[in-house]
């Protein structure tokens, strides 16, 4: 399956060793995307570096910021300001369904479900609209300084972002009615792409992929980061480790980030946005590993600084990476028109397994 | 919490109970207490001048790695809260399998393998991220190697590391004995060079590569197998 | 001279008139297509061409007429150009026994509106169907590529297999009305009071479901939609052989739909045909409605349900789209057959 198809979000090259219509083996080509991004934080200082890793998951950039930021606060051993907290992890949530809307909407549309795509699409637009506002970008976001957040929140966010979430269960509703019952879905997703808990952890599959095979496990809730301790919300965790688990694990993912975002935008904390630091981020010699839980997965950064302001080695653990090895094991013994279904639930993006 | 405790006795493999949210600016010491100190502490306000440094760290695991492979064991220190532990090269496999397997914090998944490059030290210090999920716990294990000189692959004790270990040979050109296909993964097959190596300057590229497939001359000022000129025309941030 | 008007004159001025008409229906029932699926989705679909987008099937034709003629190379150019008119022209002659409405007076002379009436009008319709799909064979093949011959090959298995089924369901009604011709269909079923689908409700959704399956519409559009590997039979065409296959799609989905309202839903009888009163409510007002309305008000019916089915649902895997046919709907319309004749047995004497 070449480069240059429609269902495999992005640049992605699949060769599939077929006995009649079944697969035996699948190798996954990658790389078409690769830009050097890792190599590029050792021409730039950290706060430069910052809106390079936007380009990387550029679905659900915040988060990409966000790990990155704090890594390097770890580093220093700043923390950013409560106010500043809560902006992010608002931003952050919100980032997280609206990657889920899209991967709905990419999903259902590649198993034939047109309209699905559409009104996912018409959710996220809400979204971006609350990030343009903020951030003056909807996608490449750039939100988060090293420290902080830069921009204060605008008149009326509080209030736009209340208008979304209390329309926005409904909708996820409506997409449940078109597909959740639906026999010819449930044909298409159900037994397709199963992966147990233990090959998932083997692998190294995280995120909704691994919660969707039993194992109920989310660095929001092990290693709280940001103020995601404050909160109270749910880890949705699939049965069996197949395509329908997943969908519903993601759908249940979204209704949990709106409580989040529900119980965190009523109480913002007044407060300054950046911390307290020098201008020239010069961390001290050493090395650091933050991880946090992206929408598609567990996204760590590895940095390693010798003492300057540019970073000696910035490592980016990319979930989609991790996750696309686990296709060789979920795709043997299926259809050719279950690759698309199995590529689709993985929630993969290029841009962060090539970067 | 206690319903999800409750929950979390119902499913398998739970990791352990969510620490408790790091309370701001109170160091920690990285020396153990009964049970492990709790991983991934938000770190101190640097007291000294210098900042954070490096403080060794004793566990019942360090123990037991030092009783099973005591030649191949170098330090075992903690930063900023992070633990990690140096051994040798030469049983690396083994080293990994122990972690995965000891009952005392049984290291079950590998969030990430990387490399990094030391060219003064003439070395890769190779790099591997270990999560167990009942325990909870990072770790960072590293070893090193000298140029041209091959690590055995740890595939066969997590499987993740198969494309983990083929970027760190795209990247770093580590030769790693043992893996199941050691080809190129984000470069093109027939690239030469090892981008994230040190000596690979940031503006080099395969110049042939790209006569031959696109065609093209590239027009970069510099390619694999020349010598840098000195007189750069370029700025750097550090200028 | 009375010959040549009642045989020659009037059954082409009844062609003409079929034609043009179900060719203009054709091209704005692609118009119909993209308001339903934008309505659908939540957007306004093509609003630019004319008013509303009204204008929007004259530029399609236009556009698809002015494309370049690209022939592969390796193909077989006669078979090539064959294989859409295959397609197409079945489409249109199953027309032909299609009643649109009963005998009416025009300027003192009886005619019937319906082009002819063959007495074994069922049969005619399925045979020449099936000749369609030929043209699907034909034009995967000569497009000498791997990928459109698997999807013709792929689609031409998914309508024979649903032809069978199709079959089978229509027996229970050729069983109750006593005869193959159409407009005696339509008559029996205004004898008897009520439309047949009150009497075989599980043959009209069965025939229903097999219709969509014999037109290559969603559900069962995996051959033409699925682009993972393959991208349907009409992958090499571009222009106006493309438009052939196109407009072919969308006259069998016509007469799919003039089938089920003939067979199924009384034709062009009223509700309640051959019925005064219903709970005491005269019920004279309804035929003030010419029947050709009716007719044309019930065929709109199901192409609205048609577009609705294919937006909203997604699509078979195609093993399970054979399964569904074959384990399936064949012992239901094999079960309705057996059942229906021993009811008609018992009550019929």
């Amino acid at each position: 399956m070449g480069p240059q198809h429609p269902s495999t979000h992005g640049v992605l090259q699949v060769k599939l060793k077929l006995d009649g219509e079944r697969v035996i083996d699948a190798r996954c080509v990658i790389g078409y995307l690769h830009r050097g991004v890792e190599k590029l934080a050792e021409a730039q200082t950290y706060a430069q570096y910052v809106p390079t890793l936007d380009r990387m998951d550029y679905i659900a950039a915040v988060s990409n910021c966000l790990g990155y930021c704090e890594a390097v606060e770890k580093l220093l051993g700043v923390t950013a300001p409560p106010r500043a907290q809560y902006i992010r992890v608002i931003m952050t949530e919100l980032n997280r369904i609206s990657s889920h809307l899209l991967w709905l909407g990419t999903h259902a549309i590649d198993l034939g479900a047109v309209t699905v795509f559409l009104y996912c699409f018409r959710e996220r637009e809400e979204i971006l609209k609350i990030f343009e506002n903020y951030c003056g970008a909807r996608l490449t976001t750039h939100m988060f300084r090293i420290g902080g957040t830069q921009y204060e929140i605008y008149e009326g966010f509080q209030d736009q972002v209340r208008t979304f979430i209390k329309g926005f269960p409904q909708k996820v509703d409506e997409y449940e009615t078109l597909l959740t019952e639906n026999r010819i879905w449930i044909g298409r997703t159900r037994g397709v792409g199963v992966i147990s808990g233990k090959d998932a952890i083997d692998l190294g599959v995280t995120g909704p992929s691994l919660r969707g095979s039993g194992v109920q496990w989310d660095l929001r809730k092990a290693k709280p980061y940001a103020v995601y301790a404050d909160f109270e919300f749910d880890i949705p965790v699939g049965g069996v480790g197949d395509t329908y688990d997943r969908y519903m694990v993601r759908l249940e993912e979204m209704r949990q980030s709106t409580r989040i975002v529900a119980q965190a935008v009523e109480k913002i904390p007044a407060g300054p946005l950046m911390a307290k630091m020098s201008k020239i981020i010069k961390p001290p010699v050493g090395d650091v590993y933050h991880s946090i839980e992206a929408p598609k997965g567990e996204l760590g950064y590895y940095i390693v600084s010798d003492g300057s302001t540019q970073a000696y080695r910035t490592r980016v653990r990319p979930p989609s990476f991790v996750n696309l090895q686990a296709l060789r094991k979920m795709v043997a013994g299926h259809m050719v028109a279950d690759v698309v279904a199995i590529i689709g639930t993985l929630d993969i993006v290029l841009g962060e397994i090539d970067r | 919490m206690a319903e999800e405790e409750q929950k979390d006795k119902q499913q398998t493999e739970k990791p352990a109970e969510p620490p408790k949210p790091p309370q701001a600016a109170e160091p920690k010491a990285a020396t153990p207490k009964p049970p492990p100190p709790p991983p991934g502490a938000k770190p101190a306000a640097p007291s000294k001048p210098k900042g954070p440094a490096q403080e060794p760290w004793s566990s019942p695991l360090v123990d037991a790695i030092k009783e099973r492979f005591g030649d191949q064991f170098v330090k075992a220190y903690s930063f900023i809260g992070q633990n990690q532990i140096e051994v040798k090269k030469d049983r690396i496999v083994e080293i990994m399998a122990f972690l995965r397997d000891n009952d005392i914090v049984p290291f079950n998944y590998l969030a990430d393998e990387t490399a990094v490059h030391w060219p003064k030290e003439e070395q890769f210090e190779i790099v591997y991220i270990l999560y167990s999920f009942t325990k909870n716990e990072h770790v960072r294990v590293k070893t090193r190697i000298k140029e041209w000189e091959e690590i055995e692959s740890v595939v066969q004790v997590w499987t993740t590391a198969d494309w983990l270990e083929r970027e760190v040979y795209d990247m770093f050109g580590v030769r790693y004995a043992n893996h199941p296909d050691l080809t190129r993964i984000l470069l093109p097959e027939d690239w030469v060079g090892h981008p994230l190596r040190k000596d690979y300057d940031i503006r080099l590229q395969d110049v042939e590569w790209v006569r031959k497939h696109l065609g093209i001359d590239s027009g970069q000022k510099y390619y694999v197998g020349e010598a840098r000129d000195e007189t750069t025309d370029y700025i750097t941030p550090s200028d | 001279m009375e010959f040549a008007i009642d045989y020659v004159l009037i059954p082409f001025i009844k062609i003409l008139v079929v034609f043009l008409v179900v060719s203009g229906v054709v091209a704005y029932l692609t118009l119909a297509e993209r308001k339903v699926a934008a309505f659908i989705q939540v957007r306004l679909g093509p609003m630019r061409v004319g008013p509303y987008g009204l204008l929007q099937p004259i530029a399609d034709g236009l556009k698809l007429m002015l494309k370049e003629d690209i022939v592969p190379s390796q193909a077989d150019k006669w078979i090539f150009t064959l294989a859409p008119i295959i397609t197409l022209i079945p489409a249109f002659i199953v027309l032909a026994v299609i009643p649109f409405g009963p005998t009416i007076n025009i300027l003192g002379r009886p005619v019937s509106l319906y082009i002819t009436d063959l007495n074994i009008g069922v049969l005619y319709v399925l045979s020449i169907s099936s000749v369609g799909i030929l043209g699907i064979i034909l034009g995967g093949w000569a497009s000498n590529s791997k990928y459109p011959l698997l999807g013709a090959l792929r689609s031409a298995a998914q309508m024979v297999s649903y032809e069978v089924a199709l079959g089978f369901s229509i027996m229970g009604v050729l069983m109750l009305a006593g005869s193959l011709s159409l407009v005696k269909i339509v008559e029996a079923q205004k004898d008897a009071g009520y439309w047949y689908v009150f009497q075989q409700p599980v043959a009209f959704l069965l025939f229903f479901v097999c219709a969509l399956a014999e037109t290559n519409r969603a559900p069962f559009d995996l051959p033409e939609a699925e682009s993972e590997l393959v991208a349907g039979f009409h992958t090499e065409y571009s222009g106006f052989r493309f438009s052939l296959f196109f407009l072919a799609e969308y006259a069998g989905m016509i007469v799919a739909s003039c089938m089920a309202v003939t067979l199924f839903w009384g034709g062009w009888l009223r509700p309640f045909p051959n019925v005064e009163t219903f709970l005491g409510i005269p019920l004279h007002f309804l035929d003030l409605i010419p029947p050709v309305l009716w007719f044309a008000a019930k065929v709109v019916v199901f192409l609205y349900t048609y577009l609705w089915f294919r937006w909203t649902w997604p699509r078979y895997r195609y093993d399970q789209l054979m399964k569904v046919g074959w384990q399936w709907l064949l012992p239901i319309a094999m079960a309705n057959v057996i059942v229906t004749a021993i009811l008609v047995l018992v009550l019929k004497g």
